[in-house]
């Protein structure tokens, strides 16, 4: 790991200053991506600002509004009442990704922020654009097999690998930001960005901006939800697809329907056509393919991950049935 | 509570200039902000907590294994290193350095983590568990004797970290039935294969009804 300068400020205007005026400074928080890329070369801040004495670490819930400060756990997050009666499908999310020890220390904002798992960005002697602007993507014609299948561009076919996010953006959350001029609010689907000419650019937070929580609005969806996670192994690997369902049904009509998916693009892909096509029919198999049908209409495959078009429907089918089924 | 040696006598003893050195540093990075930015900034910054310099050694203190620690780390240093290499505290493997294998699990303040992804300078004023601080005295823990009884391990390098998270995953309460086990105990992988003796361990310590 290269060498820096270590900060460990108490106050977040403070947090906030020491980035702002370190052009190479980095907030750390639970350490397990940012660490990660440092010890691979892929990142070398000059700074780290630690971030874990803000108090920042917090879930509550007012006005049926459930916020969770940015330095919460996702150990804690996965595991707290709140969240298990009011958003059921964000402790199954959580609880799908990475290992115990590692959600021990991922904390709710670096889990955002964390950096694709594309192993050409991963590898400093391939080129990569997000990586180093203009060098080339490997992974266009490279082994591809993880990579997207919707919105990818010519630049970059890198996807987000957070299993979180999934479900925050299904749950409509909202990022709350403090920046060097002053808070903002920034919706769900919009944080995250597709590469376009900009791979670099994972989201759209700003130069000195700190995530201090987000907050997930009340929503309908307690009790028939569902996520769907297909990797290579049966625990502790990232998605190749997910998909996480969320079904408010009643007289056996669908009156409500959240579904995104994970492992299919450079940003949590939320499936709007899809749930539009559910609102109104009664759950059955034959409504759930017609979904899955018009989610996987703008897929684009590469050569090594086609599979990942008939598995991404077949995925949305059963974790509608699973959702219904609850 | 004994105190420990001091990791690196050539620094902390001199804190005149050790302090030099850092008063120099915010100095010189004040003035850097001033010729940058409005003063504002500069007077957010008197309030950081706790600053090192690139090259500079910071004084962290823990308690590890009941005993507290007066150190003095690089900030790149991880925890998993400051365990190894400067304390020669052994039993934490490292597997990968990368969180994928588990070999380096410790608990903090009562927690599993995997020490290879977290600086030691974050440390500060916490309560780290290694493997060799699980025995009372020569009475092994219930957890490391089932390890023995049900053949736990073949080459032996996982087990530190395999025996420090099914601590933890019993504490959890996450050890109710074999499936929960291997899901919980998937963040520490057995090259060897050990797998059905873990679990078949775990199992026999939970339903034991020991305490842990
Ligand atoms: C082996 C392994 C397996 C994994 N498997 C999964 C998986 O299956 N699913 C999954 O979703 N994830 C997985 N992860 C990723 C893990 O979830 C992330 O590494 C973690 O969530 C990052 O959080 P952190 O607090 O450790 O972030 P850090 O490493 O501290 O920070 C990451 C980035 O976020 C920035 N940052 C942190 N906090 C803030 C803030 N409040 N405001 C602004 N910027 C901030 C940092 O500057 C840094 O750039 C895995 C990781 C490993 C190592
Ligand atoms: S897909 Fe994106 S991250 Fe991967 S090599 Fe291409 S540019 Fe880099
Ligand atoms: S050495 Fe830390 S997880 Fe492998
Ligand atoms: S006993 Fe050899 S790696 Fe687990």
């Amino acid at each position: 790991m290269n060498q820096f300068s270590y900060v460990r400020p108490a106050s977040q205007q403070a947090a906030i200053d020491a980035i702002t005026r370190d052009s190479s400074a980095r907030f750390i928080a639970g350490g397990t991506n940012l660490l990660d890329l440092m010890k691979n070369g892929v990142l070398a801040p000059e700074k780290l600002v630690d971030i874990n004495r803000l108090p920042l670490k917090n879930i509550t819930l007012n006005n049926n509004i459930l916020h969770i400060g940015a330095l919460t756990l996702n150990s804690e997050v996965a595991a707290h009442p709140l969240v298990k009666t009011h958003h059921p499908l964000l402790s199954q999310v959580l609880l799908a990704g990475a290992s115990q020890q590692l959600r021990n220390m991922a904390t709710t904002g670096g889990n955002m922020m964390q950096r694709t798992r594309c192993s050409y960005f991963y590898d400093i002697t391939m080129p990569c654009n997000k990586r180093t602007p203009g060098s080339g993507c490997s992974a266009i014609g490279g082994i591809n097999r993880m990579h997207a299948i919707f919105g990818a561009s010519d630049q970059c076919i890198a996807v987000h690998p957070s299993d979180m996010c999934i479900a925050l953006v299904a749950l409509d959350a909202t990022v709350l930001v403090a920046g060097p001029k002053g808070n903002r609010r920034i919706p769900f689907g919009e944080f995250h960005r597709l590469p376009g000419n900009t791979p670099d650019k994972d989201n759209n937070l700003g130069k000195g901006e700190l995530i201090t929580g987000i907050e997930i609005p009340h929503s309908p969806f307690t009790q028939n939800v569902y996520y769907l996670k297909v990797r290579d192994r049966a625990s502790y690997a990232f998605a190749l697809v997910s998909v996480a369902a969320a079904l408010d049904i009643s007289n056996n009509t669908i009156r409500g329907a959240r579904l995104a998916m994970g492992g299919v693009a450079h940003k949590p892909w939320r499936l709007h056509e899809a749930e539009k096509t559910l609102i109104g029919k009664s759950p059955t198999a034959d409504n759930f393919r017609i979904a899955a049908t018009v989610a996987t209409q703008s897929a684009r495959t590469y050569q090594h991950n086609a599979f990942k078009v008939p598995m991404a429907q077949n995925s949305i089918v059963t974790a509608l049935q699973k959702a219904a089924a609850v | 509570m004994s105190q420990a040696p001091n990791e690196n006598p050539s620094c902390p003893g001199k804190k005149d200039k050790h302090e030099a050195r850092r008063d120099f540093l915010k100095q010189s990075s004040a003035l850097m902000a001033l010729a940058l930015t409005p003063p504002l900034v500069v007077k957010a910054g008197e309030h950081d907590e706790t600053i090192a310099g690139l090259f500079e050694k910071m004084p962290v203190s823990m308690e590890i294994n009941g005993k507290a620690y007066q150190l003095s780390v690089e900030p790149r240093v991880t925890l998993l290193d400051l365990l190894r290499e400067q304390l020669h505290l052994t039993g934490t493997k490292k597997g990968c350095d990368h969180g994928q294998c588990g070999a380096c699990t410790v608990h903090v303040n009562g927690q599993r983590i995997n020490s290879c992804l977290t600086l030691a300078v974050m440390q500060e004023g916490k309560k780290i568990t290694t493997i060799e601080g699980l025995a009372q005295g020569d009475t092994l823990h219930p957890v490391q004797e089932a390890f023995i009884k049900h053949d736990g391990f073949q080459c032996g390098y996982c087990t530190p970290g395999q025996i420090m998270s099914a601590v933890a995953c019993i504490r959890e309460g996450h050890a109710g039935s074999p499936e929960e086990i291997r899901e919980f105990m998937s963040g520490n992988i057995c090259r060897c294969g050990a797998y059905d003796n873990i679990v078949a361990a775990i199992t026999e310590v939970k339903q034991g009804g020991h305490t842990v």
